[in-house]
């Protein structure tokens, strides 16, 4: 694998009420911001790829918007996940590794002030089964936690939602020599998975996220001296915290969302990217050698990404 | 013309309501599993599907959650399982919503039935959150007017059971459930831009509106909070006329709600000054005359009805100018 | 671009106006099954899994692929969803090949559907926020305009969309899988048909269809073990690229997107194609509004600007011309939304393995030539197309 870095990385400062923000307002300022941090022009980007998500703000397409913002001109390479914009991040990382080009700009927006969140998150459970119902993400959460209490962890079987949030996040990407040209402390990527489980919340073990172990395991969070300084985990529920620490391996000396965390401000569909970014942070201001950042989506953490950062390349 | 600086207007702290629902409800064909399934609720019995290592799935799912196995084929791999069963995890409600499927506070438990070895998320009806206990015995209780759906459950309640299955007048001749229509409304309240607010703001007054981009130079209307091709935030307003050239347009025939009656024709005009074509209604015209190139000026409401909407600006109409010729405007198609 | 890329299976649903036996995963199902059997392969064979489909919108689930993993065999595997509007099933294939080029995973199963019978696409695609004007009734009230602006700028006579449409359907007749079968469609059928969005008829819209297609993709490596244990060959990836642009740009051409041109050009740039006409052997291209073959055929390079009506008008895009444009009926015949793009990808690579049917256009077999996917979508701004060929390339 060619080494890959994240080289900058702008989120917004979230906004708790509507403010009547347009991708203009949320997407633009960031691009710009990661550009100028990097001095990479519009032209020298190799790739492009966005995370959102059409419920949010209740319309289709919510991607063309935002696209119109970015200063696509020149026609540019670009593609769009409805998902976290952490798998954009990681679709991203996956086209560098061909060779050909050497940079890539993620970019992740939603809108959660707007929107009945019970009502959407229910929208992504099983349209047959769980969807009728609108149980929502609260409740979700909760059957894990319960199950948690029960196993005999010290957690609150009773969990709060995340603060609703408005926001937004865009990260650079960079291969070898262009990554150590614009960043003086690049934050290399040396490993990144993602594993998705059943979706059923009924056949799986609570208590445990295989598929966060799966992508822990295969992005090599215990390789290596597998010491890590910090962890960034998308942890929109405090809970989360315990049973992930476990699964990722993580011992208590690693400081967990030493940033806040998706409990301070969880701008849907940028909150896992933030993760990245806050990780590598702290490896671009030398607080940290190794972090590790941590993206989930569905019910009861169905599908997990962790990426391990590092302030050395495996080269 | 041009008022220099982010002039935003903050004349409206309005938040707009939004509905997202599908008129009717979406109608989901459930497949031969699913569909045995919900069937079995219609008649007040729970079935589980076997997998081929022999665990009792439930709800029945179509596949294999490990092995993605297809499951169900048989009469053999379907089993019956509760009504009674097992609390296995909860989360209690405090404030029930509309779309609940009680009106009270009450859990949603995950219950595994006796018989099976998943459990079913369903609301558990305990009359309070201390009656509730992992482990705890609760039966299903049933809804008389069952449709084949998993609200046919109308809650599970504490202990052995059984509730009564009230009958369900014609069951027998009832088809297997194949269909389920599932309505989903989702309201929202959006609040306008300011950018929005500044054009509204214009509308307001019969003026349109537009911004400049610093870099380009070029005028978009309506206008736009960064410029599309620079990707750098629009700062400068220009007041538009509200005179331009018709630069192409459709004339269309199909009804929908919120849409003008038809036929309506929806054209793109190039307003004198701007250097992209606006989306608009084109009226006052045979839609036989409509032309490419058609010189054309907005039609207000009048002064006094005005309000802060885009409706003040009822459609474009013809000028009676000639026509501009197709080359002056066609790079702006 | 990395390493090579092969097709080594592929597999579609019956596209009807509505599955009313099957649930979405068993209607994606379905088509993933057929791909893996034409690879000789099963779920446990697969590395990765990328699904794709148009606005959530239209079945009123969001993010599918959670519900879906379990269908599709993805548990304890990495899964993508992807969603660039009318190009996804094109973007989603790319995101595959991705994977595989990057040398990332060996065997990546893609998915696409759109179960657009458990909506209306009318109403999903017009539903706008309050903030803006309900003119556009529709994807077709969208494109006419441009249409209009094509007949303009070219001069094509009026009939020319007639053609396609009757083109397309006959082709159709020939596709097992296709959803619209016409047999007596001719000029006077179409031309009577209600005119909807002027100057788009009924017939020369596309229709509203149920439907799935899945490929498995697969390195080097992995198409010599599928060749060796099914004996059909693979379709080898000789180019792919991705291109966007703004929707609402002063200046940009929405007849002759720029996007569009440079998209094609990357991927002959990789393929070696310097005379698209003569080096595709077929071409399988979004058209959902019949005019738009005669505007990709200018876009894509096989016509001069101006002049790809003159090239439907001569039956060089018919199945007996010298470059048919949709063998398999097109999107003019079957569109699933989601799924239509990835169709035409998947169409494009049976040509060169010599896998199409009774619509296998005679040239494309002998490896000479290439087949062109292609597919758009947005305000005809998304676009993504990928070369492939019989040869290793």
């Amino acid at each position: 694998m060619r080494d890959v870095a994240v080289v900058a990385f702008a989120q917004s400062e979230h906004s708790f009420s509507d403010l009547g923000w347009t991708e203009a307002d949320l997407v633009t300022p960031l691009v710009n911001e990661v550009l100028e941090a990097t001095g990479l022009t519009r032209s020298e980007i190799g790739f492009t790829c966005s995370g959102s998500n059409d419920y949010l703000v209740g319309t289709p397409f919510s991607f063309v918007a935002a696209l119109d913002t970015i200063g696509a001109w020149p026609p540019i390479s670009e593609s769009h996940v409805e998902q976290d914009a952490a798998w954009a991040l990681y679709e991203a990382w996956v086209r560098i590794q061909h060779g050909d080009i050497d940079t890539a700009l993620v970019y992740g927006f939603g809108k959660g002030t707007v929107g009945d969140q019970v009502g959407i998150s229910s929208l992504g459970y099983d349209p047959y089964y769980l969807a009728p119902l609108v149980p929502g993400h609260v409740a979700m959460a909760g059957l894990q936690a319960r199950a948690l209490k029960d196993a005999g962890f010290d957690v609150d079987p009773d969990p709060t939602p995340p603060p609703a949030t408005d926001g937004a996040a865009a990260v650079i990407l960079a291969a070898g020599d262009v990554a150590r040209r614009v960043r003086a402390r690049p934050a290399w990527i040396t490993g990144i998975d993602h594993r998705i489980e059943p979706h059923s919340v009924g056949a799986r073990d609570l208590t445990r996220s295989v598929s966060a172990r799966q992508a822990a395991e295969r992005a090599g969070v215990g390789s290596g001296s597998g010491a890590v300084d910090f962890a960034e985990l998308h942890t929109r529920f405090d809970h989360e915290e315990v049973l992930l620490r476990r699964e990722l391996g993580l011992d208590e000396k690693t400081v967990v969302n030493a940033s806040g965390g998706p409990r301070k401000a969880d701008p849907i569909m940028a909150t896992g990217l933030i993760r990245i970014g806050e990780a590598a942070a702290r490896i671009h201001d030398g607080s940290a050698g190794r972090t590790v950042a941590h993206a989930t989506a569905g019910p009861c953490l169905q599908h997990n990404l962790v990426c391990v950062l590092d302030s050395e390349g495996q080269d | 013309m041009t008022t220099q600086g982010s002039s935003a207007s903050q004349t409206s702290d309005e938040r707009v309501p939004h509905v997202l629902e599908f008129p009717g409800g979406y109608t989901r064909s459930t497949g031969p599993v699913i569909g045995r399934f919900l069937t079995g609720l219609r008649s007040g019995r729970i079935y589980g599907v076997r997998t081929p290592d022999g665990k009792v799935l439930i709800p029945p799912t179509e596949y294999d959650p490990v092995t993605a196995a297809a499951l169900g084929a048989g009469d053999d791999d379907w089993v019956e399982v509760g009504p009674a069963g097992t609390v296995t995890s909860w989360a209690w409600v405090d404030e029930p919503r509309g779309d609940h499927p009680l009106d009270r506070p009450f859990a949603w438990a995950l219950i595994r039935p006796d018989g099976a070895d998943t459990a079913l998320l369903h609301a558990v009806d305990s009359g309070s959150k201390a009656a509730m206990a992992t482990g705890m015995r609760v039966h299903a209780t049933w809804r008389a007017e069952r449709t084949g759906s998993v609200k046919d459950i109308a809650s599970f309640a504490p202990g052995e059971g059984p509730a009564e299955v009230p009958v369900l007048a014609g069951e027998a001749e009832l088809e297997p459930v194949s269909v389920v229509t599932l309505p989903h409304r989702l309201e929202y309240r959006l609040r306008p831009g300011t950018v929005w607010n500044h054009f509204i703001d214009g509308m307001a007054v019969g003026q349109i509106r537009g911004t400049r981009c610093p870099t380009c130079g070029k005028v978009y209307v309506p206008p736009r909070g960064a410029c599309p091709a620079d990707g750098l935030p629009a700062t400068e307003w220009v007041d538009l006329p509200d005179t331009g050239v018709l630069t192409t347009f459709a004339v269309n025939n199909v009804p929908a709600a919120g849409a003008p009656e038809v036929p309506f024709i929806s054209g793109y005009v190039l307003l004198d000054g701007a250097d992209i074509a606006m989306l608009v209604l084109v009226s006052d015209v045979p839609w036989q005359d409509v032309r490419i190139g058609m010189r054309v000026k907005a039609v207000w409401v009048p002064e006094a009805e005005r309000t802060r909407s885009v409706k003040n600006l009822k459609w474009f109409a013809p000028t009676g100018e000639p026509d501009v010729p197709y080359e002056r405007f066609e790079e702006y198609v | 671009m990395g390493n090579r890329c092969a097709v080594i299976g592929v597999g579609q649903t019956a596209y009807r106006t509505k599955r009313a036996d099957v649930s979405l995963a068993g209607l994606v199902r379905e088509a993933a099954l057929r791909a893996l059997e034409d690879a000789g392969l099963t779920f446990a064979d697969i590395d990765s899994v990328v699904l794709g489909k148009a606005p959530d919108m239209f079945e009123g689930v969001a993010t599918p692929e959670l519900y879906l993993a379990d269908a599709l065999g993805a548990a304890g595997k990495p899964m993508m969803r992807v969603h660039t509007a009318g190009s996804v099933g094109g973007s989603t294939a790319l995101v595959g090949t991705s994977q595989v080029q990057a040398g990332v995973h060996e065997r990546v199963l893609v998915v696409a559907f759109e179960k657009q019978s458990e909506s209306n696409a009318t109403w999903a695609l017009s539903t706008h926020s309050p903030f803006s004007a309900s003119l556009v009734v529709g994807a077709g009230g969208y494109f006419a305009p441009y249409i209009r602006a094509y007949i303009r700028q070219s001069g094509a006579p009026g009939n020319i969309g007639m053609m396609v449409a009757v083109k397309d359907r006959i082709n159709a007749l020939r596709n097992p899988y296709a959803h619209l079968k016409i047999p007596n469609i001719d000029l006077a059928m179409v031309e009577e048909s209600m005119m909807l969005w002027d100057p788009i008829r009924y017939l020369e819209t596309c229709p509203s269809s149920d439907g799935a297609v899945a490929m498995v993709l697969g390195s080097e490596r992995a198409a010599s073990a599928a060749v060796a244990a099914t004996g059909r060959r693979p379709a080898w990836v000789h180019g792919a690229a991705m291109r966007s642009e703004p929707m609402g740009m002063a200046g940009r051409d929405s007849v002759d997107p720029r996007a569009g041109r440079d998209c094609a050009a990357d991927v002959y740039r990789q393929a070696g194609v310097t005379e698209p006409r003569r080096q595709f052997a077929a071409a399988e291209v979004y058209v959902p509004f019949s005019w738009y073959e005669p505007m990709w055929l200018e876009n894509l390079g096989f016509a001069e600007k101006g002049a790809g009506w003159k090239l439907t008008e001569a039956g060089a895009t018919a199945f007996d011309g010298d470059i048919p444009w949709n063998p398999s009926g097109g999107v003019l015949s079957s569109n699933p939304i989601g799924a239509s793009g990835m169709i035409r990808f998947a169409e494009a690579a049976q040509q060169v393995r010599g896998q199409a049917g009774e619509h296998q256009v005679a040239a494309a077999v002998d490896g000479s030539r290439l087949a062109l996917g292609h597919a758009y979508g947005g305000g005809s701004q998304f676009f993504a197309m990928w070369a492939v060929g019989a040869n290793k390339p």
